[in-house]
């Protein structure tokens, strides 16, 4: 065999360079294409500052928590949304889905006498059929998703209509579901849980350290987890300490951070979340690696209809009544640009269910800081769009870099 | 260990037809523990069918397929990597989006009480690529960020988790540069040193003759001859490649070299071939 023409080998041994250092992770992150969630923090501290400057009630107790409770019912609908999105796909029937599970919600509880427990459960039950049923027609039979959603969002509309009857909005009585969004936690529960979050987290980040220790592999280094672990407290304790200022922590927000936090683990840490990532990265090579593909579909679609249904509990808990208008208007546009907003890609496979949470607080900043300044929300409308497009083509460009990073 | 004297995978009598094109006639292939054996033939010549035929993707329509000296049926891909057959396409089928170790496990991760055992995977991955002497940055990079040939050898690694005893190749230099198909290269001989079987597909006859040790040449469906490649020149391989001893190369190569002389096997030839590997490194 002659080898005169053959390079030496460029091989040796497993070459690991993982001096995992924060600056490290960053360069390799923008070379890669791989920004995760930057962008939108600095643009959201931009946004603060700005709107601080502008009026100085922005960054007051009652305006943060106000906004929180303003995000909570889009957030939920936009975590449905990631999900659909880590696929490469879109939904557009979410906000027609939202409201037709609040007509369901108010007509069963109110008019048909259910307890408010079994009309929350009716409407998530009607929301994962909705999603069972899209997401049939489109991993079964082929239809592009955007054209299946595209009739719900005007079929689900029409039956938000039609179970609403002539007159148009019923009233929801004080009872289970409007406690959704009007309790407060006390400010010692609001401080227990704070403290039970940072501890879980710090727990997870120095058991993994040890268990990574113990199994012979590189760790990030100690600072690296360490800065985490006081950011994470940081964050936590700025947001319990501000929300217990007014009134305390909300319900609706601890159960949309609670839902974000429980996808994410199920996103990263099962087969389930990582075949989405799969389907989204690549369809083709999760076909061939034995995944069911169209199951992991469906389920998706499924999913997101759920996180809708449960976004219009939550519009008919902060509104105390189910209209025609729930769920309408700009939800849905707001439910997406929040998704993108938030750093997932509309091409599928990267993201997390935070960002659909980022983007909200960023179109919730937006509008509640407009509101402030006394700006029309024609001009809010203007401002949104801009962010959104900001957002899609740092995505895109993103894209660009990792296509011309990869393959030789 | 199998020994060696017998053929781990053997083929005889294959035939495939698609609709008004018959792929395949009357083929066989055998190939040996340890050893690499290359599959060349032009442009449509059924390379790919005959590997998809082996990979249970497309079965034969007739044809015997025996297995360590018995015969079986591979009718679906499962057959296939049930009996200890890998396949790595030739558009490598990785997800760009997840990390090595993703890649590398993916559609059969390991797990503990339900949650993905990242440190178990992560560990045995390492230990595989280190026994490949595959260099990466870092098994947690997506693998977007890799190279073509670091992404090649993942997507061959991946095809070793299985432990098979054969491994197919569809082109797996195709793409590369001088250096990234040497990388390629030096991990087919340590498929080999693993005493698997492999069978590699190439257009590229340097490739071939510097790594296989036996080529065997499909020319319109059919068995063209089989070659020690350390016994036959480069041009004898194009004949059978191309079925006539006036062919498009060595027209190419007399107007290109004056006169051609004589073109009998023999260390002249040998050392020109070797200055056109030189040359066309395949970009
Ligand atoms: N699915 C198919 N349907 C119809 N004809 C096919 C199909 N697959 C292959 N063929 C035909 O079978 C013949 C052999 O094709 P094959 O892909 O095996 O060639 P190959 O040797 O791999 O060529 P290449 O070097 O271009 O990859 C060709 O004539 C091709 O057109
Ligand atoms: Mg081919």
């Amino acid at each position: 065999m002659t080898n005169a023409t053959i390079p030496p080998p460029a091989a040796g041994p497993l070459a690991e360079t993982e001096t995992r250092s924060v600056w490290e992770l960053i360069k390799r992150r923008v070379r890669g294409g791989e920004l995760g969630a930057w962008p939108v923090v600095i643009g959201l501290i931009v946004i603060w500052v700005v709107f601080q400057a502008l009026n100085d009630r922005f960054l007051t107790a009652q305006n943060l928590s106000n906004l929180a409770l303003q995000i909570t019912a889009v957030g939920m609908i936009s975590v449905g949304i990631v999900l659909v999105l880590l696929l490469g796909e879109i939904d557009l029937s979410v906000g027609s889905v939202a409201g037709v599970c609040a007509a369901a919600l108010a007509v069963l509880s109110v008019r048909r006498g259910w307890s408010d427990v079994a009309a929350i459960i009716a409407a998530l039950v009607l929301g994962a059929l909705i999603g069972l049923l899209q997401g049939t027609i489109f991993a079964k039979l082929g239809v592009p998703a955007f054209v299946v959603t595209l009739a719900g969002n005007l079929g689900w509309l029409g039956l938000q209509l039609y179970l609403l009857g002539s007159e148009g909005t019923i009233n929801v009585p004080t009872g289970t579901i409007t406690d959704l969004m009007n309790t407060k936690l006390s400010q010692a529960a609001g401080w227990i849980v704070g403290l039970i979050v940072v501890a879980l987290y710090a727990l997870a980040a120095f058991s993994g350290r040890a268990r990574r220790a113990s199994a012979g592999l590189p760790a990030a280094s100690l600072r690296t987890d360490l800065v985490r672990v006081i950011g994470l407290a940081a964050i936590v304790v700025a947001t319990v300490a501000v929300l217990n200022s007014w009134q305390g922590v909300p319900l609706g927000l601890l159960i949309l951070v609670g839902l974000v936090a429980l996808l994410d683990l199920v996103l990263r840490k099962t087969r389930y979340g990582r075949s989405i990532f799969a389907v989204g990265g690549n369809i083709e090579a999760a076909r061939r690696a034995g995944i069911n593909v169209a199951a992991i579909q469906i389920s998706v679609f499924t999913l997101c209809s759920t996180f809708a249904a449960l976004g219009g509990i939550l519009l008919v808990s902060r509104g105390f009544s189910a209209t025609q208008t729930t769920g309408a208007s700009d939800v849905l546009l707001l439910a997406i640009a929040g998704a993108v907003i938030g750093g997932v890609s509309l091409f599928g496979g990267r993201g997390s269910p935070w960002g659909a949470l980022l983007g909200a607080v960023v179109l919730g900043s937006i509008s509640s800081g407009m509101l402030l300044i006394d700006v029309d929300s024609s001009v809010r409308y203007m401002i949104t769009a801009a962010v959104l497009l900001a957002a899609v083509i740092l995505d895109s460009v993103s894209r660009r870099g990792r296509r011309s990073s990869g393959r030789g | 260990m199998t020994a060696a004297d017998s053929p781990v995978l053997a083929l005889s009598g294959i035939s495939k037809r698609f609709g008004a094109v018959q792929a395949l006639t009357d083929v066989s292939l055998e190939v040996y523990p340890g050893e690499v054996v290359a599959l060349v033939g032009d442009n449509g010549a059924g390379k790919s069918t005959l590997i998809k035929v082996i990979a249970g993707v497309g079965p034969a329509d007739t044809g015997e397929i025996r297995w360590e000296d018995r015969p079986v049926n591979i009718t679906k891909p499962a057959d296939a990597t049930g009996l200890g057959i890998a396949t790595v396409y030739q558009d490598l089928a990785l997800c760009d989006n997840l990390d090595v170790v993703a890649n590398l496990f993916l559609g059969r991760e390991l797990t503990r009480t339900r949650v993905l055992d990242e440190i178990g995977m992560e560990k045995r991955s390492r230990e595989l690529l280190g026994s490949l002497s595959v260099r990466l940055p870092s098994v947690r990079v997506p693998v977007a960020g890799l190279s073509g040939g670091q992404r090649q050898s993942v997507a061959i690694a991946r095809s070793l988790l299985g432990e098979p005893k054969v491994v197919l190749l569809d082109e797996p230099t195709a793409a590369l540069g001088v250096a990234q198909t040497a990388e390629v290269l030096d991990l087919v001989e340590r498929l080999r040193e693993r005493g698997l079987g492999v069978i590699l597909i190439s257009h590229n006859l340097a490739d071939v003759k510097a790594v296989a040790d036996r080529v065997v040449v499909l020319r319109l469906g059919r068995n063209a001859g089989a070659f020690d490649p350390d016994q036959t020149s480069q041009e004898e391989i194009v004949q059978a490649i191309t079925g006539a001893l006036d062919n498009a190369v060595t027209r190419r190569r007399a107007r290109s070299e004056a006169p051609p002389g004589d073109s009998a096997a023999g260390s002249s030839v040998d050392s020109s071939v070797d200055e056109d590997r030189e040359l066309g490194g395949e970009g």
